[in-house]
């Protein structure tokens, strides 16, 4: 699934990197502690979280995790968004909660493609 | 090759910072030719070691040494020390603050992740002190 269908399917905010939109997500990951994010390894995904601080883009440059989604309406802050810039980690912001963003991408088929 | 070391300050207190030396040894390891696993092995377990440093310690020094065969990586903290190490490896046991937890860390899940991502974790305390911990990497060529 590419980013940009993310974007549409949870009627998201690009917040920044919009030339990246093309890129290939293959699985999820809905989380605000980001130890438990680390604590598994996904295979090219997309992490949402409702955590607004610059941890959640380094922990995405870690994993190489291709996207972040921001739930519950949370904005990002101008340092996390100087640092996806930096590190091409595309942010998307969405009005939706955890569950509902979680469960429409899985929906979608999202997590049929090489994830747990 | 010939051992290449590479040195970072971790600064005390400094949570916006933290992360900053992973990324940057992970930027060189991969431009280092090193197998994307690997590298990422790497960059997790010293990304958990590092917000160690700034959120249970005062800060420190960072030392990674990359051979064609392996990796090491030693981070040593000026600190409080870990009194009961054991049970610091417990997946889940945590004493960070509140306010830590809040940041999105805290989970107890860092030395564990340490353990899983490196091939070999050491970890020296002295109460009072400061604590030093020692991971190894072993590449495909050892």
């Amino acid at each position: 699934m590419k980013i940009s269908k993310i974007a549409e399917l949870l009627d998201a905010e690009v917040c920044c990197c919009p030339d990246l939109l093309d890129t290939e997500v293959h699985s999820g990951c809905g989380c605000d502690m980001m130890s438990d994010v680390l604590a598994f390894v996904k295979d090219r995904a997309v992490l949402l979280t409702g955590l607004a601080n610059p941890q959640v883009i380094r922990t995405a440059e870690m994993m190489d995790i291709v996207c972040i989604v921001m739930v519950r309406g949370k904005a990002p802050t101008s340092s996390m968004i100087e640092l996806a810039e930096d590190r091409g980690i595309p942010i998307l912001a969405t009005k939706m909660r955890m569950f509902s963003a979680c469960g429409t991408l899985y929906n979608a088929g999202l997590l049929q493609e090489g994830g747990h | 090759m010939d051992a290449l070391e590479l040195k970072y300050v971790v600064e005390r207190d400094n949570f916006a910072q933290a992360g900053e030396a992973s990324g940057a040894l992970k930027k060189t390891l991969k431009s280092l030719g090193f197998p994307p696993d690997l590298v990422r092995r790497v960059a997790i377990a010293m990304y958990e070691a590092e917000i160690n440093m700034v959120i249970h310690a005062y800060g420190g020094e960072i030392t990674a040494t990359v051979t064609p065969e392996k990796i090491q990586v030693v981070f040593a903290d000026v600190g409080p020390g870990i009194p009961d190490i054991e049970l610091a490896m417990t997946a889940g046991y945590s004493t960070a603050t509140a306010d830590v937890r809040d940041l999105g860390f805290g989970a107890g899940m860092g030395l564990p992740n340490m353990k899983k991502y490196a091939d070999d974790l050491d970890v020296q305390s002295t109460i009072g002190v400061g604590t030093t911990v020692t991971m190894t990497f072993l590449t495909q060529n050892g």
